[in-house]
């Protein structure tokens, strides 16, 4: 496996958080047509925020409450840093996937302190409800990360690209595509798994922010749902895999191609209960995903 | 990385963890306490990567960030006498704990600096995470399968004596109720 991918320094961070953050703003206008809104929508929502007053609340813990807001953001940034942009990245990390992972967990944290920090029942009954969706998420979503290491024989990224030369790992890990993405969209809080966030308990979550943490929280959702996707085409569509085009412009094409059906499918399912969803989380999908594992075990070892 | 930056970083990241500990005493508040002590633990795990142990450091930040998650909501669910939604002292017992932290300190610090440390002979591995666990698991793997379905099947027990509701509440004497009678139905309707 001739894995070459080329560490950039850090100096060029900016623009991975300026590559996130556009991904985010396309996620966020194609949802706002979709919901037939206008395509400008997101940009005045943003300037709304931005000129809006912070609302102060009672005996709040402003600390947890700014960096719950904040960190989302972080997070998404974070989990970019190990993804090659074409041959170009960040962090070669040994333990780039086990590292996506760790982020992505840092958002149980995040989301439960976004909602604490307001002091009020219905925030924190938001950061409640996304701790008990991330109970029934998580394992799935960990042993559909473990199936494209398990068919590179590697945790690192650039590995898991170079492996999926010739067949991308999406032919024969279906599932394990499904239940990541899946997974995507409950730790952005999003679609049917927005919960933590429903308009039931008054938005949750998003129940007292106003202003720029508003604005952060709301941002810091699309840039994980962006930064889900980006690490689902290194995962399983060969990373910057492709004909013609150099590879750094088919990682970004692909990124945006799966984060536009993740808007799009997200918005035709209902929204579910965090409550039934640990059942049908631990007794129908995790079964899944291990019958998935096995199957690339059994694969890669008899190859 | 250079090396004094290294240096540095490495002591620096000591110094928020032992501060980031200090803080879970010294907050009156559950939700700072447990995330001060997940950030100590963060500190932690980022300095394992610097020993060039990267699975092990990165795992570090994950399973603690995910416990203390989970343990905040129990924090705040049991500790002190109303949920801990309120300001609240995060000591008690304080003389005992004092004497009990101080003597624990006195015995690890002078266990470091007394030890006759052996020097190195050999270069490290190429792959140390992997060295590590032949190191603490190579020769004791049998013992380790015997352990863990053990352990495994004391979990189970300890669930199974635990909880107020059999089969027979969920499916009737006969076990042949469908759908299940439960307080909150699941989502896949067993």
């Amino acid at each position: 496996m001739a894995a070459d991918v080329v560490t950039v320094s850090v100096a060029w961070a900016p623009l991975a958080l300026l590559l996130v953050v556009a991904a985010a703003w396309w996620a966020a206008c194609l949802d706002a047509v979709v919901s037939g809104g206008r395509w400008g929508a997101p940009a005045a929502e943003a300037a709304r925020l931005l000129r809006q007053r912070r609302r102060t609340l009672l005996a709040a813990d402003r600390l947890l409450w700014r960096l719950g807001g904040g960190g989302l953001l972080v997070a998404a940034l974070l989990m970019v840093a190990v993804i090659p942009l074409g041959r170009w990245t960040l962090s070669d990390l040994g333990v780039g996937v086990v590292w996506f992972n760790a982020m992505d967990v840092l958002v149980w944290a995040l989301v439960w302190m976004a909602g604490w920090g307001a002091n009020s029942t219905h925030a924190l009954v938001g950061g409640y409800r996304f701790l008990a969706q991330a109970l029934a998420y998580e394992l799935p979503l960990m042993f559909a990360l473990t199936a494209p290491a398990v068919g590179a024989g590697s945790l690192r990224v650039a590995d898991v690209i170079a492996a999926q030369h010739g067949l991308w790992f999406v032919v024969w890990m279906p599932v394990a595509f499904v239940v990541f993405c899946a997974c995507v969209v409950a730790f952005s809080v999003q679609g049917p798994f927005a919960a933590a966030a429903a308009a039931d308990i008054g938005g949750g979550v998003l129940a007292e922010v106003s202003g720029v943490d508003r604005l952060l929280l709301l941002a810091g959702r699309y840039a994980l749902l962006a930064a889900g996707s980006a690490f689902a085409v290194v995962a399983v569509f060969g990373g910057g895999d492709g004909p013609w085009l150099p590879d750094w412009v088919w990682t970004l094409v692909k990124t945006f191609a799966v984060l536009s059906v993740l808007v799009l499918v997200r918005r035709r399912v209902p929204l579910l209960r965090p409550d039934r969803l640990v059942e049908v989380g631990w007794v129908l999908v995790l079964p899944l995903t291990l019958l998935q594992l096995l199957v690339v075990s059994v694969v890669v070892v008899v190859r | 990385m250079t090396g004094v930056v290294q240096t540095v970083l490495f002591w620096g990241l000591g110094a928020v963890a032992v501060a980031a500990g200090v803080v879970v005493f010294r907050t009156d508040s559950m939700a700072r306490a447990t995330y001060a002590l997940a950030a100590s633990f963060v500190a932690v795990g980022a300095q394992v990567l610097f020993l060039h142990l990267d699975y092990v450091g990165v795992i570090v930040v994950l399973m603690m960030v995910m416990e203390m998650a989970v343990m905040a909501v129990y924090m705040v669910m049991f500790m002190g006498m109303n949920p801990a939604l309120m300001p609240m002292s995060m000591v008690h017992s304080r003389k005992t704990s004092l004497g009990v932290a101080a003597g624990a300190f006195i015995v690890l610090a002078g266990g470091a600096l007394l030890v006759p440390w052996p020097a190195r002979r050999g270069a490290p591995a190429v792959d140390l995470t992997v060295s590590l666990g032949q190191a603490t698991m190579g020769s004791k793997m049998l013992v380790m399968l015997v352990v863990s379905p053990v352990l495994f099947s004391t979990i189970v027990s300890a669930l199974v004596l635990a909880l107020p509701r059999s089969r027979y509440d969920r499916l009737g004497d006969d076990l042949r109720r469908r759908p299940a009678e439960d307080p909150q139905p699941g989502g896949v309707g067993r």
